[in-house]
């Protein structure tokens, strides 16, 4: 087991969910009430990342990070340290490929709501965000929990792009998923063996609590 | 202090000149797709025309030359919509409470409390809208509606989802709250006996157009025009010259395929003029039916068929003088019986000249007794 690897793919999932889950649930439901033309470029822009080879990806990402990009030296320039190869790049990154994962899901559910419901409380006299924060978002909810869910379990299982932009650099980008690769690779079945099967395990988990969870919300089930 | 709406929209196609009396009941009536539920949403709120403007007393909601458009929150409205949607997610407490987020939070419970046993669901506070029948699901939806206290309450279609038992006693609930709060009623319908009921104010509107406005029995006793009488349930709707006035015995003389018929005088319109006219299927009855031998407005049919609805017999007539069209009669099981009306008999009926509605020809130019085959 490697612990450090361990811990450093649970850290990027945590802050890939703490930055993505509020930018998801606002485009989410921009784009689930908001009409306007070229929403079908805007959605199929969202969901590139599913299609594409997360080598694509990783290598756009990488050039896009580099000391010889607009975006790298300016944070280099402020932080001293390069955004590829870094564990702020591999945030970056996750923040990316993982958007269709937490827009999706949201978008879906929110879109699933009766607009009835929604013009109700809006007669009822809620803001948009109280319409949101109240109505919205409970009976939205498992689908921001589904959301959640897939982006954790794909950050922590997420291998092309991680290797491409953030390398294989322990305690900085090495996550769990390369540390399968690299220990398989020298005929350590025992690490990989293990490691695999605890991903396996929290990833099962997480899913079918999720699933479970989701089906408690009251009221969610009855809906028309 | 009346609520006034004047709009025109393209789409849906709107053009429409309302004026809603303060702290009455006024139901807005028309067919599906006549744009009553668009009315409804542009008082709300819920979309803009792209012209007019709409007022309640002296307060602007909307207007498109000022650039004026209050969002929901700030027009005192209640709404109940035709399917109620309460949040499923919320006890029906909590969903009165959801329309009360501008007071502090200690005052919201007791005024829901409040609403919800105005609206008689006193006891029904902490149960899920999937545990409420629907009857309770629209006295809920009523309650969150008068729990701000707004001047005006917009109802779409509120007893379209309840059993007949059931609406019977909402009607009667609405009349006992509206007599309580005193705010003004729209009430969106395309239901007369309910209309009929329940206002004392109606519109009627098709494609988008008012056809008819005023105090309910004056439009259902008074159609102005042989639209609004079919709108208004009326099957016999024909076309006639007006032969003359006798201001002494204050009739209307019509000539009707040379049939003498005295309607109500109607001095709107000279000897010689072509005039629409509209009698209910009530009042057109076997010629001697009444216990006496009436002499005027006697017309000899044939009975083309007779359908039995419940005590009623619905009659379809060609009258002699012009046997392409067709006149309706509704009669009692009873009467049908000693006047022996059956299919192919001659039949003569006379047509009640009180009942009988004189108004400007359509433009149709056509007599409907043909359209209503």
């Amino acid at each position: 087991m490697e612990w450090d690897a361990i811990r450093l793919s649970l850290a990027l999932a945590g802050w890939t969910l703490a930055f993505l889950l509020p930018a998801g649930i606002v485009l989410a439901r921009w784009l689930a009430t908001a009409r306007f033309a070229g929403r079908h470029w805007v959605e199929g822009l969202l969901a590139l990342p599913l299609v594409l080879p997360p080598t694509v990806l990783g290598y756009y990402l990488l050039v896009a990070m580099g000391g010889s990009s607009s975006l790298g030296r300016w944070f280099q320039a402020a932080t001293g340290t390069t955004l590829a190869f870094s564990f702020m790049g591999l945030v970056a990154a996750s923040l990316l490929f993982n958007l269709p994962f937490a827009v999706q899901p949201i978008q879906r559910a929110i879109e699933a709501i009766d607009p009835d419901v929604r013009e109700a409380a809006v007669c009822c006299g809620m803001t948009p965000w109280q319409t949101l924060l109240r109505i919205e978002l409970p009976l939205a909810w498992p689908g921001v929990l589904s959301a959640a869910v897939l982006t954790f379990a794909h950050t922590l299982g997420e291998f092309g792009v991680v290797l491409m932009v953030g390398g294989n650099i322990p305690g900085e980008t090495r996550t769990v998923a390369l540390a399968i690769y690299d220990r398989a690779q020298s005929f350590d079945t025992g690490a990989a063996g293990s490691m695999s099967l605890m991903l396996l395990a929290v990833s099962f988990l997480t899913i079918a609590v999720s699933y479970g969870l989701g089906n408690r919300v009251p009221g969610t089930r009855r809906r028309r | 202090m009346s609520l006034r709406v004047e709009v025109r929209h393209e789409r849906p196609p709107l053009d429409l000149r309302l004026e809603l009396p303060e702290g009455a009941i006024t139901s807005v009536v028309g067919p599906s797709g006549s744009g009553k539920t668009s009315t409804l949403r542009l008082v709300a709120g819920l979309w803009a025309p792209s012209e007019g403007s709409i007022t309640f007393g002296g307060t602007t909601w909307f207007a498109s030359r000022a650039r004026i458009n209050l969002p929901p929150r700030d027009r005192s409205i209640g709404v109940v919509p035709q399917r109620y949607a309460l949040f499923p997610h919320l006890t029906a407490r909590q969903n009165v409470e959801a329309a009360l987020l501008h007071l502090p939070g200690a005052q919201r419970t007791p005024r829901a409390e409040a609403a919800l046993a105005r609206a008689h669901v006193a006891g029904l506070g902490a149960r899920y809208p999937h545990e409420l029948s629907g009857g309770q699901q629209q006295r809920v939806a009523v309650a969150r509606a008068i729990a701000r206290e707004p001047r005006v309450l917009l109802l779409d279609e509120p007893f379209s989802s309840v059993d007949r038992s059931t609406r019977k006693h909402l009607y009667a609930e609405l009349k006992r709250l509206h007599a309580e709060l005193g705010c003004t009623v729209m009430l969106v319908t395309h239901d007369l006996d309910e209309a009929a009921l329940l206002s004392s104010h109606l519109c009627l509107i098709r494609r988008g157009r008012l056809v008819q406005a005023g105090a309910t029995q004056d439009v259902l006793a008074r159609p102005e025009s042989a639209e609004a009488a079919r709108l208004l349930d009326y099957v016999n709707v024909f076309r006639a010259s007006l032969a003359s006035h006798d201001t002494d015995r204050h009739l209307s003389r019509l000539d009707w395929h040379g049939v003498p018929l005295a309607a109500p005088l109607d001095d709107r319109f000279r000897a010689g003029q072509r005039v629409d006219w509209v009698i209910s299927h009530a009042e057109v009855l076997p010629a001697d039916a009444g216990g006496h031998l009436a002499t005027d407005n006697i017309v000899r049919t044939t009975v083309r068929d007779v359908v039995t609805l419940g005590d009623d017999l619905h009659v379809r007539l060609a009258p002699d003088p012009a046997p392409a069209l067709t006149l309706h009669m509704k009669v009692s099981r009873h009467v049908a019986f000693h006047r022996h009306v059956s299919a192919a008999s001659p039949l003569l009926v006379r047509l009640t000249p009180s009942a009988i509605v004189t108004m400007a020809p359509s433009d149709d130019g056509d007599e409907s007794g043909r359209g209503h085959e």
